[in-house]
């Protein structure tokens, strides 16, 4: 056990995995870097934020594949690879590229198992950043996750800290069906207690960061260490949170959460997704639909308003989630029943 | 090059086999009987025969919507795929590929596709686990015209060569992508493009078995032996429209008939077999009754054979959720 970022969790994780299974190959853009450079270095990179960064020196260029800046046709390669006796972990860099390669992942290798009757396994994982606080701008900001968590066949994960990140991955790597994992750009450099063997988080099952008597907030990714930074706040003013953290979009685990809305009967959902068919929505449907008696209070979403992300500080600052917009909304649902009143 | 006697026998009966089971289904379709699209292969059967005779089950092809020849000439078995068309519960995919789907991973056929330029990344991806895995298998990426034009297929062109990959691309040409002909979607021509990634080109008559066994023999040999992709470049003529109920409006009158009358892959074949002395005609019409039975009960079977169940809708998605 020892302190590390949540590049080095991404990269131990890797790293373990490729060591217990020859068949897990590393392909994408700069995943080493450097080939074909006038310096003549391979491994100058390690992914364009240094993830992979040592992978290529250890395992070899018969493991590590630097890609052309082809998303369709390497995405693919994974896909088609893992098919057939691999187990591909593609980065696809920036999420926002998905755009290049969509076809391979929501119409080749989500479907396959389904349309061939069964016969077929697809141990793919595809790794991408996401997310806005970078002044990154329109395409390379977006939190896409609800894109992915609506096509059958895939999973989801969004790792919110570098402990969740190790577990989350080698599960994702052992796990036989192709998942998409995403992890925002701004916690690269977060740190924590992570152990240094392997270890694997289940998918589908959520983790409570802290529990409360009073509202329910579920959050994704980066914004579950923001609804806690929220929690505290509001536990100094006497109200009591509990803090979902679901871990997987798809699977989603909605017994825990409605659960938890059936013990506090106020919800709170932060997404940092477009708000059209996000999780928020999602969720809110959920909650609506099997838990409607237990409101005490409607349901707040904490979620940036429907335009691109913006670029200039100000603007991006203004369009993300944060905690003081969480405390607030918190303060709203308990308030409800005293605005009525009055 | 000579050809083994048990190869000419079963390539016969494969391309045999492709042409009833279009044809049938060409009449079946017409009774509204089989749901949704088909895209048949007649006309086409010496490419895809000529080629996967050269390949064994630890090869991998992906194919196109155009892949019941495909199927059937790797191995994938007549009677499962026959049901799959019908979407019943014996088909090859339990009725939930279709057409457009059919699959066997056992026989290293990675699917039909219903998209166009989806198979050739993920040949790349085949290619490179028997490349990774060292098993000597090759990868084949057949497609037509169309997806020639489809950035996905050029990416992959780039990606094979750039990886030095065992994949042959084998662009089917049969002139019309959908209903718009190739001189006027095409750009430049595909040997060009072959050698502008840098990799060989080779085409051939596909109405001509032993033409495309040949020079398929030759690219997937090239493969084989690390050697890096090559492109296969096949002349045919698609005997129907883009699908069943495609009334052909783009097409002069006479075309299809020419290709009927002087480039019937099958009657070519009898024609230099019989001529050569390799094999005669009474063991070619014995294979002829033979296919036509076989395409016969599978017809008979599929009609007969169970619907999915109501619990056949959610299984499968995953393998654990």
């Amino acid at each position: 056990m020892s302190k590390k970022s949540f590049r080095q969790a991404i990269n131990e994780a890797l790293r373990l995995e490729m060591r217990r299974d020859p068949r897990v190959i590393l392909m994408g853009e700069d995943v080493a870097g450097g080939q074909g450079g006038s310096a003549g270095t391979v491994d100058a990179w390690g992914g364009v934020l240094g993830v992979t960064k040592g992978l290529y020196t250890e395992f070899g260029p018969e493991r590590v594949f630097d890609t052309p800046i082809t998303e369709a046709s390497y995405i693919g390669a994974a896909a088609g690879a893992a098919a057939t006796g691999l187990r591909p972990v593609a980065e696809l860099m920036f999420v926002d590229f998905v755009g290049c390669c969509l076809d391979q992942i929501m119409n080749q290798a989500a479907k396959f198992r389904y349309m061939f009757g069964g016969k077929a396994r697809t141990p793919l994982v595809i790794r991408a950043m996401f997310g806005a606080g970078f002044n990154a701008a329109a395409q390379h900001s977006q939190a896409l996750y609800p894109l992915f968590t609506h096509i059958p066949g895939l999973k989801v994960v969004i790792p919110s800290s570098p402990y969740e990140a190790k577990g989350l991955l080698i599960e994702a790597i052992r796990d036989d069906d192709p998942v998409i994992f995403l992890e925002h750009k701004v916690m690269y450099d977060d740190e924590e207690e992570v152990p240094d063997e392997a270890y694997t988080i289940p998918f589908g099952e959520a983790n409570l960061t802290r529990e409360g008597d009073d509202v329910t907030i579920v959050a994704f990714g980066r914004m579950v260490k923001l609804a806690n930074e929220a929690a505290d706040r509001l536990e100094r003013q006497g109200i009591g949170c509990t803090v979902i953290d679901p871990r997987t979009t798809s699977p989603l685990d909605r017994d825990t959460i409605l659960d938890c809305v059936a013990d506090t009967g106020r919800l709170v959902i932060v997404d940092e997704s477009s708000p059209r068919c996000n999780m928020a929505a999602d969720i809110s449907a959920l909650v609506a639909e099997e838990a409607f008696d237990a409101l005490k209070a409607p349901i707040r979403r904490v979620i940036p308003p429907h335009t691109p992300v913006p670029f200039a500080s100000v603007l991006e600052a203004l369009y993300l989630p944060d905690a003081a917009k969480i405390e607030a909304a918190v303060k709203a649902v308990m308030n409800h029943n005293v605005t009525e009143a009055a | 090059m000579q050809i083994a006697r048990e190869t000419l026998l079963r390539s016969y009966r494969a391309m045999r086999t492709i042409r009833d089971f279009e044809e049938r289904l060409h009449v079946e379709f017409a009774t509204g009987e089989i749901p949704g699209f088909v895209h048949l292969y007649c006309g086409e059967e010496a490419s895809g025969v000529g080629v996967c005779a050269n390949l064994t089950d630890s090869d991998t092809i992906s194919s196109t919507h155009r892949g019941h020849g495909h199927c059937i000439a790797k191995g994938v078995e007549v009677s499962g795929m026959m049901a799959e068309i019908y979407g019943k519960s014996t088909g090859v995919c339990r009725g939930k590929g279709g057409s457009m789907h059919i699959a066997d991973l056992s026989r290293g056929m990675l699917g039909a596709n219903g998209i166009v330029g989806g198979g050739p990344p993920l040949m790349c991806g085949a290619a490179l686990s028997h490349k990774v895995l060292k098993d000597g298998g090759v990868a084949v990426a057949f497609y037509g015209d169309g997806a020639s034009n489809e950035g996905s297929t050029l990416e992959s062109l780039n990606l094979a060569t750039v990886w030095k990959l065992p994949v042959v691309f084998v662009v089917e040409d049969n002139g019309y992508g959908e209903a718009t002909g190739s001189s006027f979607a095409v750009a430049g021509t595909q040997k060009a493009r072959a050698e502008g990634f840098g990799m060989p080109y080779m085409e051939c008559d596909g109405s001509d078995f032993f033409a495309v066994h040949q020079t398929a023999g030759e690219a997937i040999a090239h493969a084989r032996a690390g050697n890096g992709p090559v492109m296969l470049h096949v002349h045919l003529a698609r005997w129907y429209g883009h699908f069943e109920g495609d009334a052909m409006s783009y097409r002069a009158a006479g075309e299809v008939a020419e290709a009927r009358r002087d480039h019937d892959c099958l009657v070519l074949f009898r024609r230099k077999v019989t001529e050569a002395g390799l094999l005669d005609d009474a063991e070619l019409d014995a294979i002829d009754e033979s296919v036509r039975d076989e395409i016969e009960s599978s017809v008979v079977a599929a009609k007969a054979a169970p619907l999915p169940e109501a619990a056949d809708l959610l299984a499968d998605v995953y393998v654990r959720y």
